[in-house]
């Protein structure tokens, strides 16, 4: 009854495209966790605290997230709307981080474009995750004409220049805050698939795994309750670096005024605008914020990810 | 035979000690090596001396977690550097190793003391050619050309016993089978003619077959070069045959050390005589229970007072609990062991009882040993020769059969 | 060796094949009508009619796509249909560009990643390695579009060592070319430099602690001699996949640069392409794309069994 996964993956149906390519085999290995199967070295040597930048990163990203949440709530100038008696003005008591050139408070259109910015990386890596991640993990454990076939897709996929569809779907499709999560989300799939297969497959076949099968349970428990729960510090781990980098896509996309659609603010645009018209020069502070913001936020988003990866002794992935 | 060299070490090489130098070749002197870790300082080798003369064989025995492996790599320096602990000397050929800088360190390594590892699998660099991985030591401290040092190597793995060495040479580790591979690791620690190799578990992982083999090769290796070989590991059958002197360490210190004749024929420690018997022997019928120490080795960090051994030795009296019985001689001044009530002749001389009101029992049993004389010397303690008449019955629960029949063969391999 | 390439040709070949089929589904199944955009939305229904014959977009898909398939195999990727260029010329200025940038960054950033990770490596967490491990997070959070302007800021505008804008080909003008490309290159290496120093660091932090560093010690090679020839080779692995992924990224990646420094690259002509529906020259350049991609994929699977015996032997 234990499925062959050599014979099966590699022999019969996936002779083309299967995972006996030495470049992709060695990025799937880039994440596959690598605990030790005897005493680990932790027992024996001091266990290095999370420290206090982990702590701080949470803390930053939390912050983010609850100003962004609550936004609404707060006695913030709408960020669309420009004051012209007030143009350009520093960083004071009734504006806390000055104005832009048309009267708009920066630090209002900081935190609505916020939202943006949390929202595509979030949850475009939670639609990424639940269907890349589930798929991942059954076509791992399971093998089979399934995982050969979904695998050689993931791989024709990640060879696609995402960019073009991304770019394409998002302009004619229509520039809105949905839309753009689901393209990028949709995008993050074959990435995170391949991520939580490479994972999923490494337990496979062990021992564990092995010992409940014999003892008659079936695929579906044994994928749930052995595998998952060693896959999730690897799925996590490479979900926030997912995020990072989604984070970074959008704020790419919008820079060039292809996310969403203006004056809607989004950290992107708000750097794109700092940049031009010579507003580098006049106001500075319209591109500084958002750049600061977006490196704190990236600062952090990256540092709690490593911290995971240390404490859980996942090997240096793909970042 | 290594082929000729052309080097200034070329006539040291050949027979390195086949003129006896003056003195021993190691001298092991209160040797410590503990480890900072985040639960305690892990006392791996706490007060371990010894020497070994030039072209002898000293065997290291003791369990996992005795600290044997830690105690050749402290002896030759190569722990890292960071939360360790050291103290004690070691010297090598007159030189204080202890007290030499890493740079004079790698020239001693691989030149004139080298090491075999455990696991040929994983101590090999698997991207690197068997024969680069040799002819490294020898460009190195014999300043050979690579013509030279790869003729060299041909004829090493040759000496080994590896065939078609001309071919292989160019081979990867994994193109080879586990016992090759071990030949390989032997060509490599020999290439330079070490005067001394520290062979760590050399065979464990391997066939039993292979093992013997390669045990056999390690020897008649040795015996060409007269070179010294301290030889580590768990099993004393490995050591029985092929050793010249031999070291018992439990929990990181010497609880015997005796030439190997008279460790097996005069056991005094009981933990060595337990060793022995765990050994399951052809001679026995089938269905024998095999005899295994009972309980594990104590915390490292917090050893118990007294004996460490004591927990699961089966003759223990309060005393071992107690206080830590120092290592000294009896009688014959290569035979040290650590132990309150040593075998005699294979018969603990532990008082079957322990303390009780009935002082004729007491007395009895413990007769001429009761009063040990001055603990940290090891100094002449008169121990009766023949058997003391009174034979104490086994104590409860130990493997309950009669006292080991000293004159019988012992360990073989 | 021969047959384990041919393997990898054919299967390239195979992916190669279904980009092209899936960049030219979606470039004919977006809504948007190009003859709108080419004519302007107040024509008559007539011209746009003639002008969908003339362009071959009302005959079935799959006649369109085998025609425009057996065209690219003469050498006749189209014509742009907004500047008449033919898309050949437009990839033939763009993808020297595209090169150059990568080529530029990735030799910088190895050259930087390299050396400091094998320096830090050896003696983890210490001051050395937490100021580089510090510095190369900050560099992750530095994306391009956020590095360009204050590079720009600094050293064109401020400074004056380098344009802010500008081209000149290579053939035309090495030196110049060379010196205006730094700037935009620059601003995709950090990325590059953060990932594979901690990718290449971690590995050798690993491999450090195995048993044949031990024992390549206990032969008294020199610490030198032990990370150049024993360390490096084994833990360079995940470094080259690493860059196989990374480069595959970047080769459509560059298009925030090549707009910020107006460089006339294949990132930008795609981006540009897309937005005004000019179909052509998108199916063109994302298959250039997609095959360099695949190239690239096989060039690391070739260098992967120059460096890893076990590849091909096993």
């Amino acid at each position: 009854m234990p499925d062959d996964r050599e014979l099966s993956a590699t022999r019969s149906g996936g002779r083309l495209l299967t995972d006996q390519v030495p470049g992709l085999a060695a990025m799937d290995e880039l994440v596959v966790s690598r605990q030790s199967e005897t005493l680990d070295s932790d027992d024996i040597l001091v266990r290095k605290p999370l420290g206090f930048l982990f702590w701080f990163a949470c803390a930053f990203v939390g912050l983010v997230v609850v100003l962004a949440s609550i936004a609404n709530l707060l006695p913030l100038p709408n960020p669309d709307v420009g004051n012209f008696s007030a143009i350009n003005a520093p960083p004071g008591i009734h504006h806390l981080l000055g104005t832009d050139d048309l009267g708009r408070d920066l630090l209002s259109r900081l935190i609505y474009g916020a939202r943006v910015s949390l929202v595509v990386g979030f949850v475009s890596v939670v639609i990424g995750m639940s269907i890349g991640g589930t798929l991942g993990l059954i076509s791992g454990y399971r093998g089979g004409r399934l995982d050969v076939a979904l695998n050689a897709g993931s791989f024709v996929l990640l060879a696609f220049p995402a960019i073009v569809a991304v770019i394409a779907i998002v302009a004619f499709w229509g520039q809105s805050l949905l839309k753009i999560t689901v393209i990028l989300g949709v995008a993050t799939i074959p990435l995170l698939y391949r991520v939580v297969r490479a994972s999923s497959l490494s337990y496979a076949n062990r021992d564990f795994v092995v010992a409940a099968r014999t003892m008659g349970a079936t695929s579906s428990r044994i994928v749930f309750r052995e595998i998952l729960p060693n896959v999730v510090p690897v799925a996590v781990t490479f979900g926030l670096i997912t995020v990072a980098g989604v984070i970074v896509i959008e704020g790419s996309l919008a820079f060039l005024g292809l996310s969403v659609a203006l004056p809607t603010p989004s950290w992107g645009n708000l750097i794109s605008e700092g940049t031009s018209n010579g507003n580098l020069s006049t106001n500075p502070y319209i591109m500084l914020w958002p750049v600061l913001a977006m490196f704190l936020l990236l600062l952090s988003i990256n540092l709690i990810g490593d911290r995971m990866r240390q404490r859980f002794d996942i090997r240096e992935g793909l970042l | 035979m290594i082929g000729r060299r052309t080097s200034k070490r070329a006539a040291a090489l050949e027979f390195p000690d086949a003129v006896p130098s003056e003195g021993p070749l190691l001298v092991v002197d209160d040797l410590h090596t503990s480890f900072r870790t985040g639960r305690g300082t892990v006392r791996a080798v706490d007060g371990v001396s010894f020497t070994v003369g030039r072209g002898r064989t000293l065997g290291v025995v003791g369990e996992s977690g005795s600290g044997k492996t830690v105690l050749s790599r402290s002896i030759m320096g190569l722990l890292p550097p960071r939360d360790v602990i050291k103290s004690g000397t070691v010297h090598f050929d007159g030189r204080e190793l202890t007290a030499m800088t890493p740079a004079e360190l790698r020239q001693v390594w691989g030149a004139e003391l080298s090491m075999i590892f455990q696991d040929p699998m994983t101590a090999l660099n698997p991207v690197k050619r068997i024969g680069k991985q040799i002819t490294e030591s020898l460009r190195l401290h014999l300043d050979m050309s690579r013509s030279e040092a790869n003729a060299t190597g041909v004829e090493l793995l040759r000496s080994v016993g590896i065939p078609s060495p001309e071919q292989r040479i160019r081979w990867y580790p994994f193109q080879l089978s586990g016992g090759m591979r071990q030949r390989v690791m032997i060509a490599i620690a020999l290439a330079c003619a070490p005067r001394l190799v520290m062979a760590d578990e050399p065979t464990t992982g391997l066939d039993v077959t292979v093992q013997a083999q390669i045990l056999d090769l390690l020897g008649e290796l040795q015996r060409e070069r007269h070179m010294a070989v301290i030889l580590v590991t768990h099993d004393l059958g490995v050591v029985a045959n092929r050793a010249d002197d031999i070291v018992v360490m439990y929990a990181g210190r010497v609880v015997e050390q005796a030439p190997t004749k008279t460790l097996f024929q005069q056991t005094r420690m009981p933990y060595t005589r337990a060793l022995m018997d765990s050994i399951p022997r052809l001679s026995d019928p089938s269905g024998v229970r095999l005899h295994a120490i009972a309980g594990r080795p104590p915390d490292l960090i917090h050893p118990p007072e007294g004996c460490r051994f004591a927990p699961r030795c089966p003759y223990v009296q309060d005393k071992c609990r107690q206080i830590e019985p120092p290592l000294r001689t009896a009688g014959s001044p290569d035979h040290l062991f650590a132990c309150w009530f040593p075998l005699v002749n294979g018969v603990s001389t532990a008082p079957s009882v322990r303390s009780t009101a009935d002082g004729a029992v007491i007395a009895g049993a413990t007769g001429p040993v009761a009063n040990p004389g001055p603990e940290t010397t090891p100094g002449q303690v008169a121990i009766p020769g023949p058997a003391v008449p009174r034979v104490p019955p086994a104590p409860p629960g130990y493997p309950g059969e009669t006292p080991i029949d000293p004159d019988a063969e012992v360990g073989t391999p | 060796m021969a047959k384990y390439f041919i393997r990898r040709i054919l299967q390239l070949a195979v992916v190669a094949f279904i980009i092209s089929v899936l960049v030219f589904l979606l470039v004919h199944l977006l809504p948007g009508d190009p003859t709108i955009i080419i004519l302007g939305p107040s024509d008559t229904a007539h011209n746009r009619a003639v002008l969908l014959q003339q362009l071959g977009l009302n005959k079935p898909l799959w006649q369109q796509y085998t025609t425009w398939l057996g065209a690219v195999f003469h050498g006749n990727f189209g014509q742009s249909y907004l500047n008449h260029e033919s898309v050949a010329s437009i990839v033939k200025t763009g993808f020297p560009i595209d090169l150059e940038l990568i080529i530029i960054s990735q030799v910088v950033a190895f050259g930087v990643a390299i050396p400091l990770a094998l320096i830090t490596s050896r003696r983890p967490n210490q001051a050395v390695d937490n100021i580089s491990t510090t510095t190369t997070f900050g560099m992750l959070a530095l994306p391009p579009f956020v590095i360009a302007p204050i590079m720009v800021a600094v050293f064109a505008v401020g400074l004056h060592w380098f344009p802010a804008t500008g081209y000149v080909p290579f053939t035309q003008d090495a030196a110049t070319n060379i010196h205006d490309m730094i700037l935009p290159s620059l601003a995709i290496t950090a990325g590059s430099i953060a990932v594979y120093y901690r990718l290449f660091r971690s590995d050798l932090i690993g491999t450090l602690q195995e048993d044949f560093i031990t024992m390549a010690r206990s032969k008294g090679l020199s610490n030198r001699s032990i990370m150049l020839r024993h360390a490096f080779r084994p833990s360079s692995f995940s470094l080259l996949a690493a860059a196989g992924v990374n480069i595959g990224a970047l080769l459509a990646g560059t298009f925030i640069v090549e707009y910020l420094f107006a460089l006339p690259g294949l990132g930008y002509s795609l981006v540009y392409a897309v937005q005004q529906r000019d179909y052509l020259v998108v199916q063109g350049i994302s298959l250039i794309v997609a095959i360099a991609y695949v190239v690239l994929q096989f060039i690391i699977d070739f260098v992967f069994t120059v460096v890893d015996p076990r590849v091909t032997r096993e």
